[in-house]
Parts: structure tokens; C-alpha cells; sequence
């Protein structure tokens, strides 16, 4: 692949090299500053691995003063800067470039506080997604996004991000489970946005943060909402003859004013890799798989399944299969969870990521086959069905260069397709480098121009993650 | 004379806020004109009112969204989804007996206002809810952010800088929001004559059990009713008295656990959200302070210490609604001071003009919030046309 641009690194910045790395030096412990060849290459690219770039030098600095400090000296070097929480963005967003420095998040990892009673905890940004519910999960709370690498993925790049996961239909995504943060302006400015109290005053600073990926500042403490969990959590699965009715029947079920915790989405191709995988049981003979879950004590969720249970079949279900115990639970999830490492096993493939009315379901789903068979390529559909983030996986064979640029183009067809439908370029990745110039698809002009002069009301010289989110062209706010 | 302007499209609009740039005359911004006395006063010769902008643009029960023209009353709007049986899910606030105003308010202004009812505690906040927006910035430039899918990350979210700057960034023009199912049943449980430090804590059991409040409300004693602590539950009928029940075993260390009938829990809610417990007496100044809820009494013990004040607490006591007389500051520095110990910060609601013109609104920011704050009114409107002053002064 390479059909994405880098910036050409500066030349004053590379040829100022050793000076940056003393200032740096000065600034940080030998043990936070990365700057041999080999160990700096660990960092050249995130979980979109086929755009690779060597850093200058890697800061990993241990709290929100160094974090202060080495933005106020890049900041006054003009020296760009991008954040890194895991690197597990797989739409490049933690990619760096030659003459940048990488700031990683990743020694701060301590969690600060919890409180139960007011429902919240206060962690470093470096502090995985999962070890918020882990620390929690004993009284009985847990932090509700759950994006599928979250068991890598720390709270600071989720916020870049706004992450979602596949329980955001009932609790949302990132940016409306935190609370407060900590960030640290381009100048080294430490500011505190929100806290413990449920809303923040003047201007939503924390909502804009919240996706920014890295653009406006960076993170180096979190104060998330933590919540209650339910008494317990059923997945149901449901087989359908064809992709249109399944899609019926998620209508039918919200239209009856039932808001399931997760609705996902599988199709044949989906189905079958993860079955080979996972040996979950998943059915052989249909076109379509709902994993629906709900949640709530055992008669609860026996009622609220037996209604959806009536609905699906309404829809012309031809296999119902409800958990009956928490191995069966594990099985269902297994294979939905497993959809991404599954499909890694049989090809390369990149994961698209945007987001349709679920309306135009059908029309999408008929389209992205059209669409991908065009480039002689293959797909595995895997979403979020009740929100309409989609997740097509289009297969190809990475050494063989032709086929890597077809799915791209094919991967950049199925999201302005998105676009088209009402939807959006991305619901949960992130922009990043990977769509970056198909930002012109959702934006016009105007729109863009907007977003760049409040870009730039924090960063006025592009220091931070300078070659993500916008089209290179066309900067000047 | 103030002269007011009321196009009936963006277009006119937009070309309205131009013509204003061409001539640096300020405009204040208005919906329906319900929340008029909410906000430092603007002096702007023009005022534009969007009431001419109305229709629902865009409903899909099936997809749980809606979108309307910002002049869209907000009464239309409750009914359209009620006939679906959806509703919004922050159970936005009618301030019309705060301010004894008339008129109706406006889908627009709810969502520019960032203000949310009782339900808040669980469904999120109006900014949570709202996932689209169009709006005129200070160039007259049309600008749209955000769209009609739940899940969006494409791009910065100008979509929660809107909501809540009160049309100082922007004249909204067209707001779309994500709706939930209206439930099957309701039902308001009611611990009664608890003190104000004992019911935070029996809301904050109620709110961390896994039975899904919606609902938490604290109206301390007055005028020989006792106190009366709010849980509401909401849902499919069977789960509601399953959670009812389970409720009564987990709260019994408070106390019975009654129940209100439909009608009165209704009303009563409706004037929790709306504030209207401390409507009257008018000439009273009204406070909302928004802290952490174990902190809230103890920020309310403070405050009387020193003033005479009367308050409920909403949200398990994450939001105070705090009303006491119009002397002196009206309080201001010691509410904020209380509001600030308690990790949070406090905003004047209601007072004369006069006051509003020399106490700040809205919680004063830190030097470097508020240079980042003059630097993004800049960047949406450099002229400083939309609503000057609004939020604070010189912004």
C-alpha cells in the first residue's frame, strides 16, 4: 500500500536532531526517552501497520509535569508532537513521522481514585479501558465503552478517539462516560476540564476533546463514569434465512421500545470464519446471525427475550439459540469477539468502519458486495446492528501489491457509499491518516475551514499529530 | 429600539448575519423567547428570532432519531414522538414559570442551552442526546457538524461546542437528536422524612444498585410537610415491580419505601425539572449548582451558614436548585465558593438585570480556560456578533 501521504519531514527539524534529544534529555530520566534506532521502531506504526514511519525520539514521560514540560520545549522547538496511548488505533492515529516526537502515555498507568458513592474514577491516561472494570468489577461497577481492544487500549487514546465498543447502544461511547480530564495545552498549559460533578461549566470543552484524536492537546488524567452493572447479562442467538430480514427484525425491536444492551451483526462469510475459529455453534444454514443481548435478573431478562424471541420469529428466524449458562454465554461471544483475529487467520484484511441509518441496511450490504466483488476482492460483514456501525472486512493477500491497493479503493468506496446513505466516514476509529483525505466526502468547504479554526485556537502552528484528520491540502484556517 | 429580524430559512439567515457583519452590529439571538432573563444581558440593537425556522426535517422511529428546524416548538416536537412511543431522553426543562414567560420553547434553544430535566441522572445529558447540528457562525457562513447517526467520530464534535453555548458560537438552525423508547410503565417510590445529608446517601444507594433509576430527587421539609426523597424506575411492567421491590429491601434502612400514583409523581417531577418548586417568590435569586452528589448537603449546610436560602437537590444530589434573596451578591461568592469545595460550580438562573449586569452568570474560568474560550468564540465569530456578552462579559 502507500496511497496516503506523509508530510515531507522537515529538513531544520531532522538536521537539529541531537540538540532535540539533549533538550529532551533534560528534561526526562535516561528510562523515558527513547532514542536508539531499534527501540524507536517499535513505535513506527499503531494496529494500521501498513503505513510505517521511524520517530525522531519516543517520550514516555511518568506524569502530568513531564508531560507539561516536554510539550512546552517541542512547542517552543516546533518540534511535532503525537500522542500515543496502546497504539491500537487502527486508523493510523497514532502513526508518527520522522521528524516527530512520539509522547506515549503508557507510565502513566496508576488509578488515582475510585468512588463509589458518587460513581466515578479518576485514572492516568495510560490506564487500560479494561483495567477501569477490573478494578471496579469486585463492587460490583464496571465502565461501560468496550471497544475490542480494550484489554490493550488505555482511557487517554480512547478520549483521542471517542470510542465506542458493542454495549454503546444502551451507555453510549466515550464521550459520554467521562467526566473530567486533565490536559495539557501545546504550550505545556495544564488545564482541568470537568470532575467529579455530572456536567461542566462553559463551553464543552470535554466534548470536543473527546475525539480529537490528539489534536488539541493531550490527556494525562481521566475521571470516568463508573456505573452499577446489571444483575446479569443473556445473549440470545438468532439465525436468519436472509441479511433483509434480520435487518427487519432490529427495527421491529426497538419500534416495540425494547433497547437491547448489544445487536450485533454477522453475515456468511463473517459467520463462517469465526465458526471455523471459535467452534462457537454458530448455524451453517442461513444468511445472517444476530447476537442480541439484554440484561437484567433472570425473570426480567426472560421476559424482555421472549418478546424479542416472538419478534424474531415475526421476521422469519430459523434458528434460536438463548444461552443457558455462562459457558454458553462465553461461546456465543467467543466467536463475535473472536471476528477480527479469526479473519486475520485466513487473509490480510482491512476493517472499515463507517456508520449508515440502519434503514439503508439492506441497500449497503447489497451495495458492498457489488462493490468489493468489483475489485475481485472478498468481505466479511461484522457490526454493531442497533447503531448502524458497520465493520466490513475486506480480504486481500498483502504481498501481492495489486490487491492491497484494490482494497483500499474498495475500502474508500464502501465509506463514501456511507457518506451517501446519511452516515459517516467513521463511528468508532477514528480519521486518522487512513480517511483523512476523504474528509471532503462528509465536509464541504465551509464545514472543514470551521473545524480547522477551532484546530487552531489550540494549536495554531500544527505541532500536534500534525499529518491526521484533515486533508493535507487546504489547511490554512 | 431593538428592531427584530425573524427569517423564515438559513438562507435568510445566513444572509442576515452577513448584512450585520457588513455593519458590526451585534445580534442577540431568540427562540421562543421563554428563557428571556436567563444570561448576562446582551445589548444588541437586533434580535433574531428563529421561530420562523420550524418542521420536523427527519424521524425514524426505527433508527431512534429525530431532527427539526431550530424554531421547532418543543411541545410539537414531544408529541411526534410520543405518537411513536419514543420520547427525549434528557426530559428537557420548560423555564416558563421560572421566568413568567409565555410563548413556547423551542426545540433550538433546549439544545443551544445544554439543559436537561431530571432523567439526565441516567439517560445523559441534552449534549449526550444531541448527534447533529447546523448552525450560522459570526461570517453567516452555513456550517453543519455531526449528522443523523448515533455513532459519529468523523471530524472535531462542534456538535457538543454548540450545545451549551448559548448561540454565542453560533445561530443553530437545525438540531438532530437520538430518542429512546417512552416506557411501558412508571413508577416514583418515596422515602419520606429523611434530612438532607441521610437522603444523598439513600440516593446513592439507589443509584448504585443495578435497578436502572431514572429518577432522584430530594425535596427537604417545608411548612410542616415532611421531606420527601424521589426515586423513579421506569420500564416494561413486570421489570418495574420486580425493581420496585427489590428497591424497598435495599432502601430499608431509610425507611418504608412508598409509592406515588401516576398523576402526582408526574406533576411532581415536571416541576422538579423545571425548578419550579422555587418559582416563587419571584424576586428571589435561583441558583443551580452542579457538584459532586455525596458533597451536596454539606455545600448547602455551607451556604445557609451565612445566607438564608431554601434548595432541592436533583440528579442523587448532583444538581442543587438553591433560591435565596437578591442582597448583596446575591450570594454569589459564598455559592460558588461552597459549589467549588464540592467539585463543582454554580450558575445564577435567575435575577434582575441589573444584578446579572454585575454578578458573572455563568462560573467564572481560570486565565487559561477562558484565553482557549475567547480564542474558539473567535474562531466561529470573529466580529463578536452573536450574543456578546452572553455568557461573559467582553465574550
Amino acid at each position: 500500500m502507500g496511497a496516503i501521504a506523509f508530510p515531507t519531514p522537515q529538513a531544520d527539524i531532522l538536521a537539529r536532531r541531537e540538540s532535540i534529544l539533549a533538550g529532551l534529555a533534560a528534561l526526562l530520566p535516561p528510562e523515558c526517552l527513547i532514542t536508539s534506532e531499534d527501540e524507536r521502531r517499535a513505535y513506527e506504526t499503531d494496529a494500521f501497520t501498513a503505513y510505517r514511519r521511524v520517530p525522531m525520539a519516543v517520550a514516555l514521560p511518568r506524569n502530568t509535569a513531564e508531560v507539561s514540560a516536554v510539550l512546552a520545549y517541542c512547542h517552543a522547538e516546533s518540534v511535532p508532537v503525537v500522542p500515543r496511548g496502546a497504539g491500537t488505533s487502527l486508523a493510523g492515529g497514532a502513526i508518527p513521522q520522522e521528524d516527530a516526537v512520539v509522547i506515549g502515555v503508557s507510565k502513566m498507568n496508576r488509578i488515582l481514585e475510585i468512588d463509589y458513592a458518587n460513581r466515578f474514577a479518576r485514572v492516568e491516561a495510560g490506564v487500560t479501558n479494561l483495567a477501569i472494570t477490573n478494578t471496579v468489577s469486585a463492587e460490583g461497577f464496571f465502565y461501560a465503552p468496550d471497544p475490542s481492544s480494550q484489554l490493550a487500549c488505555t482511557i487517554g487514546g480512547n478520549i483521542g478517539m471517542n470510542s465506542g465498543g458493542a454495549h454503546c447502544l444502551k451507555y453510549g461511547v466515550t464521550t459520554n462516560n467521562i467526566l473530567g480530564v486533565t490536559l495539557v495545552l501545546v504550550d505545556g498549559t495544564v488545564v482541568e476540564i470537568g470532575g467529579a460533578a455530572m456536567d461542566a461549566p462553559g463551553y464543552d470543552l470535554l466534548g470536543l476533546v473527546c475525539g480529537s484524536e490528539g489534536q488539541l492537546g493531550i490527556i494525562t488524567e481521566a475521571t470516568v463514569r463508573i456505573l452499577r452493572a446489571a444483575e446479569g447479562a443473556r445473549p440470545v442467538l438468532f439465525g436468519f434465512p436472509t441479511s433483509e430480514q434480520a435487518g427487519e427484525a432490529v427495527a421491529a425491536i426497538i419500534a416495540a421500545g425494547i433497547v437491547p444492551v448489544a445487536m450485533e451483526f454477522m453475515d456468511k462469510p463473517a459467520i463462517e470464519i469465526c465458526e471455523a475459529f471459535a467452534k462457537a455453534g454458530y448455524p451453517m444454514d442461513v444468511e445472517a446471525l444476530l447476537i442480541i443481548e439484554v440484561e437484567g435478573s433472570d425473570p426480567e431478562m426472560d421476559a424482555t427475550l421472549a418478546r424479542i424471541v416472538a419478534i424474531a420469529r415475526e421476521h422469519g428466524v430459523k434458528t434460536v439459540r438463548e444461552s443457558k449458562s455462562a459457558m454458553e454465554t462465553a461461546a456465543i461471544w467467543k466467536g463475535r469477539k473472536s471476528a477480527f483475529g479469526a479473519t486475520g487467520r485466513i487473509a490480510d484484511y482491512i476493517c472499515m468502519d463507517g456508520t449508515i441509518p440502519t434503514g439503508q441496511l439492506p441497500y449497503v450490504l447489497r451495495r458492498i458486495d457489488e462493490i468489493v466483488k468489483h475489485y475481485g476482492l472478498r468481505v466479511a460483514n461484522v457490526f454493531h446492528a442497533g447503531d448502524g456501525n458497520l465493520h466490513p472486512l475486506i480480504l486481500y493477500n498483502v504481498n501481492d501489491p495489486g490487491e492491497a491497493e484494490k482494497a483500499e479503493e474498495a475500502g474508500n468506496d464502501i465509506l463514501k457509499l456511507c457518506v451517501e446513505v446519511g452516515g459517516c466516514l467513521t463511528g468508532e476509529h477514528g480519521v486518522g491518516i487512513e480517511k483523512r483525505d476523504l474528509m471532503h466526502h462528509q465536509f464541504n468547504r465551509v464545514d472543514l475551514q470551521q473545524q480547522l479554526r477551532v484546530r487552531a485556537a489550540f494549536d495554531a502552528q500544527w505541532i500536534l499529530n500534525p499529518a491526521k484528520v484533515f486533508p493535507l491540502d487546504g489547511r490554512a484556517a | 429600539m431593538i428592531v427584530v429580524r425573524r427569517p423564515q430559512d438559513e438562507e435568510e439567515l445566513a444572509s442576515l448575519v452577513r448584512e450585520a457583519s457588513g455593519h458590526g452590529a451585534p445580534l442577540a439571538i431568540e427562540g421562543g423567547g421563554t428563557r428571556k432573563g436567563l444570561g448576562r444581558p446582551v445589548n444588541a440593537g437586533i434580535t433574531v428570532s428563529v421561530g420562523g425556522l420550524t418542521g420536523i426535517t427527519l424521524y425514524e422511529p426505527a433508527e431512534m432519531v429525530i431532527g427539526a428546524r431550530a424554531g421547532t416548538p418543543l411541545a410539537l416536537i414531544e408529541a411526534a414522538l410520543a405518537e411513536k412511543g419514543q420520547m427525549l431522553g434528557f426530559e428537557p426543562p420548560d423555564f416558563r414559570r421560572l421566568y413568567g414567560t409565555e410563548g413556547a420553547p423551542t426545540i433550538g434553544t433546549v439544545a443551544a442551552g445544554n439543559l436537561s430535566g431530571s432523567r439526565r441522572l441516567w439517560g445523559g445529558a441534552c449534549r449526550d442526546s444531541l448527534i447533529g447540528v447546523r448552525f450560522v457562525n459570526g461570517l453567516g457562513e452555513i456550517v453543519k457538524s455531526g449528522g443523523r447517526v448515533m455513532k459519529n467520530v468523523t471530524g472535531l464534535d462542534l456538535v457538543k461546542l454548540q450545545s451549551g453555548a448559548w448561540g454565542t458560537l453560533g445561530v443553530l438552525t437545525e438540531v438532530i437528536f437520538k430518542v429512546v423508547p417512552r416506557p411501558e410503565v412508571t413508577q416514583t417510590l418515596l422515602l419520606e422524612g429523611l434530612s438532607e445529608a441521610r437522603a444523598i446517601e439513600a440516593m446513592s444507594a439507589a443509584v448504585g444498585s443495578p435497578f436502572e433509576i431514572t429518577g432522584a430527587a430530594h425535596l427537604p421539609a417545608q411548612a410542616g410537610a415532611p421531606a420527601q426523597t424521589l426515586l423513579r424506575i421506569e420500564g416494561f411492567a413486570f421489570s418495574v415491580e420486580y425493581r420496585a421491590e427489590a428497591l424497598a429491601g435495599l432502601l430499608k434502612p431509610f425507611g418504608a419505601l412508598g409509592r406515588l400514583d401516576g398523576p402526582t409523581a408526574a406533576a411532581l417531577w415536571r416541576d422538579v425539572s423545571d425548578g419550579a418548586l422555587l418559582a416563587e417568590p419571584r424576586d428571589r435569586a435561583l441558583w443551580r449548582l452542579s457538584v459532586k452528589p455525596g458533597e451536596a448537603a454539606a455545600a448547602v449546610a455551607a451556604i445557609r451558614t451565612t445566607r438564608e436560602a431554601s434548595a432541592f437537590y436533583d440528579w442523587a444530589g448532583g444538581l442543587v436548585w438553591l433560591a435565596t434573596p437578591e442582597t448583596g451578591d446575591a450570594g454569589a461568592a459564598v455559592i460558588r465558593r461552597a459549589a467549588r469545595q464540592a467539585s463543582g460550580y454554580a450558575t445564577l438562573l435567575r435575577a434582575s438585570d441589573g444584578l446579572r449586569a454585575e454578578v458573572p452568570v455563568f462560573e467564572p474560568e481560570p486565565a487559561p480556560i477562558a484565553a482557549l474560550n475567547r480564542r474558539i468564540k473567535t474562531s466561529f465569530d470573529p466580529e463578536g456578533l452573536l450574543n456578546p456578552g452572553k455568557m461573559h462579559s467582553g465574550v
